[in-house]
């Protein structure tokens, strides 16, 4: 540091950042990649001043001191230009001269990231790796009567539905009185969760979009994908596959004046229509769309004008309460599609999600509940609602469907869960977990974006920059220099080898259980778990 | 793996013939216990098929609380059937006071009642006494239904067969259904042991209900007192046999669609398509897992037998116009009927429902893949 730079309250040192660079000289060859690759320019071309000593006492050896200079890589260390640790400089360097290390020690950075009052806002996730989901284990392995099925031989149906069930006698008294059923869906236990067309790149949702259709209409598996809030893009709308979609309107309603306008012209009704009230990340926060990614397009889509921030509101402006919500807003998008799709809430877990629960057990046209676990990703939060806000999933879930029990209408309004599902690789034994404790089927987005895009964000608070379109793989950005490192085509083949690796993972848990005719739903006898506790609280065994 | 048998005869028939026929099939249990369930009686009961018959195991004192409990209920004793047990007690079987069998007159006060509503009272009764005996460990009760005998003991059924002494006439039934028991998940408790009765309608299976919790949540949130019991992951097939056809009123033919539905493909082309496919959502919890042969008997005494979706279970139907047996093993058929013609017996697949009905003329083959006769 020159002697005339000044040492503010936020001057940092690199022992202060998060993640520091570690620059071999030795094998960098200058050519510049790494400080074009990183999205938020954490590092430069910088030049070093070396100054030699020569102290021999040897004749015809000159002593005294030569100053030489050369170029190196340099980190920045300003609050704006913390490295997020992404490691694409390492990954465009051909000699691997570069690499982020985490600090051994204690980041200061943390304390900084409130410049001009702005506290930290980011994308991704939670950043904790405790899972209760990772704890729990399948102990009720089949081993007396039932040597365990064969899960590469036998046959399986481990499909869900989703849509409000009547109960058997009622189901019965309507189809013999020709009464209206409500439309339900059977489709794979694992939906791809919403994010949004915008959140999203074009070529992330396009990817996404081929790989579901190919799931469907190639390997017979009926995988489902939420929009998000964000409308849908025309074109998809009026096409067939339109039915593999479950169109989201939230708080903001964007994107539902085009979808609107185009119901008269689709060939297909969607599968079904998510109301977002609440999302796990950040609770009683509504969505938030940056103009960093406010383009052309999005701005079409949306319907609004382009470069601006798009907050959406907490709440449903022109309603006061759920029971108005479930009475109005489901009953308007169920009216919209001719009673023919199902329409279901969305809610961030809580512990008043039971009464949102209660609400809908009384409406025949509440088709499910969606519940986001404080572990769900975002493409855009204030830190401190993903950090602090939100209720674990598991306990969310359990209470909700043993209420269900209660009342007996556990198998009349399916449960989706959602939130942190393989938020540390386990996604088939984590989504398992929540289906015996009693969803009816899961929804992820994270693990999709990691397995199938490459994002490369951790539960250590690595990159998250979603929000503002500088996501370096190109899954979160609207800049075409970015997303054009994303090939929709790579992206939809990852989509598949992750269902389809899905699949054999979850037949390799049921099976040996002894269950191959259903969904085990709220098969809670097998699960067990090494702390006294949770095994109380979710009434499962304690194992040890 | 537990072995069944069941037979279905014009002529009233010993105990004792579906006893020695677990006895050839004992390779398939180990002697643990016996359950047996008498329908359509013969000998001194043939005269009362109305009056309830209280079966159970008592001691002394559960005998004098049942007696008080049953005067209360304004209940007369009509007809009393007393086991007798032995003096010399056998190995491993626990000594009871009374194997009680025993018609009652109903209340007077009952009378004018639907048929429905008996039918709920003597089953709530059944359930008081259950409860009873739960509170004071001295009385276990089977089944109190009119034309209805159920003795469940521990140990080897032949043993128990002649310590009991059920070869007597006044035993004798058209309908017989008897399980050999293999011990495995649970501490030998009788309410445990097959069959299992409700309201007229019994099963008994082998094999393993891996689905039992789902299904057991879903039946005991029916509102249905009788729903209740679970002792064993086995109990869940006669409630639901009683939920389809008293609950729904459906016909026997939807009982197999509802524990084992056919997978959407096959669906598709079925008569019933719609139908099933609402059948089998709303009835999605009653889904069946795991290897099971099932051999259940309605309140008209039809008798039947089905298999689980991957039929991991064996079962074998054969007999002669008026004499018809269902038994794990051909053995055990052999031993009963053999001078059958063997080439028409059955043994059932994933997809079939075997019945014999009350008339016992022939053995109807019903796969799901027909059309439904729906309601009964
Ligand atoms: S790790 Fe990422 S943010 Fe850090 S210097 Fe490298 S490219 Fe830049
Ligand atoms: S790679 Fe993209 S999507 Fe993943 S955390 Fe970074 S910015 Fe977000």
């Amino acid at each position: 540091m020159s002697s005339i730079a000044s040492i503010t309250p936020s001057t940092l040192s690199l022992n202060d950042l998060p993640w520091q660079i570690e620059w071999n000289k030795d094998k960098c060859t200058l050519c510049g990649q790494c400080t074009a690759v990183c999205p938020v320019r954490a590092i430069e071309m910088q030049v070093y001043r070396k100054k030699t000593l020569n102290t021999s006492l040897l004749p015809g050896h000159e002593q005294g001191k030569q100053f030489s200079t050369y170029y190196g890589i340099g980190q920045k260390t300003n609050v704006a230009n913390a490295c997020i640790g992404c490691a694409m400089c390492n990954m465009v360097c051909p000699n691997n001269a570069i690499t982020p290390q985490r600090n051994p020690g204690v980041s200061r950075l943390k304390f900084h990231m409130n410049q001009d009052g702005q506290p930290r806002r980011r994308g991704g996730r939670k950043n904790s790796t405790e899972s209760v989901l990772d704890q729990i284990k399948f102990t009720r392995i089949s081993m007396l009567t039932d040597p365990a099925l064969d899960a590469g031989r036998h046959e399986f149906e481990l499909r869900t539905l989703l849509g409000r069930i009547l109960s058997p006698k009622e189901n019965m008294k309507r189809l013999r009185e020709k009464g209206w059923i409500p439309p339900v869906r059977e489709i794979y236990p694992m939906v791809i969760g919403g994010m949004s067309f915008g959140a999203l790149s074009p070529t992330m949702w396009e990817g996404l979009q081929m790989g579901v259709a190919y799931l469907n209409e190639e390997l017979g598996m009926p995988v489902r994908m939420c929009s998000g809030e964000g409308g849908c893009p025309p074109r998809l709308l009026r096409s067939r596959f339109l039915k593999y979609v479950i169109l989201q309107i939230a708080s903001g309603y964007f994107g539902w004046d085009e979808i609107i306008h185009a119901i008269p012209h689709m060939k297909e009704d969607p599968c079904a229509i998510e109301i977002k009230y609440g999302q796990g990340a950040k609770p009683g926060d509504g969505g938030l769309l940056m103009w960093h990614k406010v383009n052309k397009l999005i701005a079409a889509i949306r319907g609004v004008p382009q470069g601006v921030s798009l907050p959406s509101p907490p709440t449903h402006q022109t309603q006061y309460s759920i029971e108005e919500s479930v009475a109005k807003m489901i009953i308007s998008m169920s009216m919209a599609w001719g009673f023919r799709v199902p329409v279901y809430p969305k809610i961030s877990a809580s512990s008043t999600s039971l009464a949102v629960l209660n609400n809908l057990t009384r409406n025949d046209y509440a088709s499910g509940l969606a519940i986001d676990g404080e572990d769900g990703g975002t493409g855009a939060a204030y830190s401190v609602s993903m950090d602090h806000m939100g209720h674990p999933i598991a306990s969310c879930v359990r209470d909700n469907y043993l209420n269900l029990i209660k009342i007996g209408k556990q198998n009349e309004i399916p449960i989706f869960a959602g939130g942190g599902i393989g938020k540390n690789g386990n996604i088939a034994a984590n989504a398992a977990a929540l289906i015996m404790l009693g969803a009816s089927g899961v929804q992820v987005g994270k693990f999709v974006m990691q397995a199938a895009a490459g994002c490369i964000g951790t539960e250590h608070d690595r990159c998250n920059v979603c929000n503002i379109g500088i996501c370096p793989k190109g899954i979160t950005s609207q800049d075409p220099r970015l997303y054009r490192r994303l090939d929709p085509e790579d992206v939809a083949q990852r989509i598949v080898d992750l269902y389809v690796s899905f699949d054999t993972e979850l037949k390799k848990i049921v099976a040996p259980l002894g269950r191959s005719t259903s969904l085990p739903i709220g098969m809670s006898d097998a699960l067990g778990i090494n702390d006294k506790a949770a095994a109380e609280r979710l009434s499962i065994k304690y194992v040890v | 793996m537990c072995r069944l048998f069941a037979l279905t005869s014009e002529i009233p028939q010993s105990p004792m013939i579906a006893i020695n026929a677990l006895n050839v099939m004992k390779e398939g249990h180990d002697g643990s216990g016996v359950g047996i369930l008498l329908r359509d009686l013969g000998g001194p009961f043939e005269d009362m098929k109305d009056a309830p018959i209280l079966s159970g195991i008592f001691s002394e004192q559960g005998m004098k609380r049942l007696d008080l409990f049953m005067m209360d209920q304004g209940f007369m004793t009509k007809y009393k059937m007393s086991i007798k047990v032995p003096k010399e007690k056998l190995p491993d079987v626990p000594r009871r006071a009374m194997y009680l069998v025993r018609a009652y007159e109903y209340p007077e006060d009952w009378e004018g009642l639907t048929e429905s509503e008996i039918k709920r009272r003597l089953m709530l009764t059944r359930l008081q006494i259950r409860g009873m005996g739960k509170e004071e460990n001295d009385m276990i009760v089977f089944s109190f239904w009119p034309d209805t005998i159920m003795i469940k003991e521990i140990g080897d059924p032949l043993d128990i067969g002649h310590y009991l002494g059920l070869d007597r006439p006044e035993l004798h039934a058209r309908v017989i259904m008897a399980q050999g028991r293999q011990n495995t998940n649970y501490a030998i408790n009788l309410y445990a042991c097959h069959p299992f009765f409700i309201e007229g309608y019994a099963t008994m299976t082998n094999g393993e209900n891996t689905a039992f919790i789902p299904i057991k949540d879903f039946l005991s949130s029916r509102d249905f007192p009788g729903y209740t019991g679970y002792e064993s992951d086995s109990e869940v097939f006669a409630h639901i046999l009683h939920y389809c056809m008293e609950g729904l009123e459906l016909d026997l033919d939807a009982y197999k669609h509802i524990i084992t539905p056919l997978q959407d493909t096959d669906l598709k082309g079925h008569p019933d398509a719609e139908f099933l496919s609402h059948l089998k959502k709303s009835c999605r919890p009653l889904i069946i897992d795991g290897p099971n042969c099932v051999i259940g008997n309605l309140p008209d005494n039809t008798v039947f037998m089905a298999q689980d979706r991957k039929k991991l279970r064996p079962g074998v139907v054969g007999g002669r116009p008026g004499m018809y047996a269902f038994s794990s093993e051909i053995c055990g058929l052999d031993a009963t009927i053999p001078d059958r013609d063997k080439t028409t017996d059955i043994q059932p697949m994933h997809l079939d429902t075997v019945i014999v009905g009350p008339d016992r003329q022939e053995v109807e083959i019903c796969p799901q893949s027909q059309a439904l006769h729906l309601q009964h």
